[in-house]
């Protein structure tokens, strides 16, 4: 998944220092906001939405690039 | 069934507001329906702005409670229950407002804040709606 790093964000979402359900709600409204194929990167410092933004793009029948860092400073990249 | 989530919002508690918007939202961001039927006390949540006035449902201590609630909560970076109610609106949540509750406490729509409600109505519309949801609470 490392060389996903080298994609371009068309959006970019920072949720850092936000707290539930802040981080989810933000990505979903990026996600409505993206067109198809586009790719939505999302900073967060929040450890359960690093789990739980995972969960939303398997649900919404996303497409998950990669989930890097630790649980309290990650980086999540979805393709819409 | 339907992927949708109906709440019932009876309490007009800051706290238990906060559980709606917060679940409701989660629903709508993780891919489900989300409509809130505001009754009662939580119907009072929708006059112009009263939507952050009910108090704490526990150690409200005539609002002593509620203040270091607040404080802590905007130390943590909680969102307010304004940003929660518009992004509720901004990713398709409905709301409904009891139309009998306001006869009964005489609330006039004009006294509402009737830009979020998409629909005053009664017990039919609820059930027409949980009926379809795979999950429905009461708050």
């Amino acid at each position: 998944m490392s060389e996903l790093k080298t994609v371009e964000a068309n959006i970019t979402v920072d949720c850092r220092g936000e707290t539930c359900p802040v981080p989810l709600v933000e990505t979903r409204k990026a996600l409505r906001r993206a067109a198809p194929g586009d790719v939505i990167k999302v900073l967060g410092t929040h450890p359960a939405s690093k789990k739980e933004i995972p969960m939303a793009v398997e649900a919404l029948g996303l497409k998950l690039l990669s989930v890097e860092g630790t649980d309290t400073d990650w980086t999540i990249y979805i393709q819409r | 069934m339907a992927d949708k989530v109906t709440i019932i919002a009876h309490s007009g508690d800051m706290d238990k507001i906060y559980s709606a918007l917060i679940v409701a939202n989660g629903a709508l961001a993780m891919g489900m329906e989300a409509t809130i039927f505001f009754t009662f006390w939580g119907l009072q949540r929708l006059k112009k702005g009263a939507l952050d006035k009910g108090p704490l449902s526990k150690m409200n201590f005539l609002g002593l409670g509620k203040w270091m609630v607040q404080r802590r909560m905007q130390k943590a970076k909680v969102a307010s229950l304004e940003k929660m109610l518009q992004d509720f609106k901004e990713l398709g949540g409905k709301v409904m407002a009891c139309d009998m509750t306001m006869e009964i406490m005489g609330i006039k729509p004009e006294d509402l804040r009737q830009d979020l409600i998409d629909e005053y109505c009664a017990v039919g519309s609820y059930i027409q709606e949980a009926r379809n949801s795979s999950v429905t609470l009461f708050i």
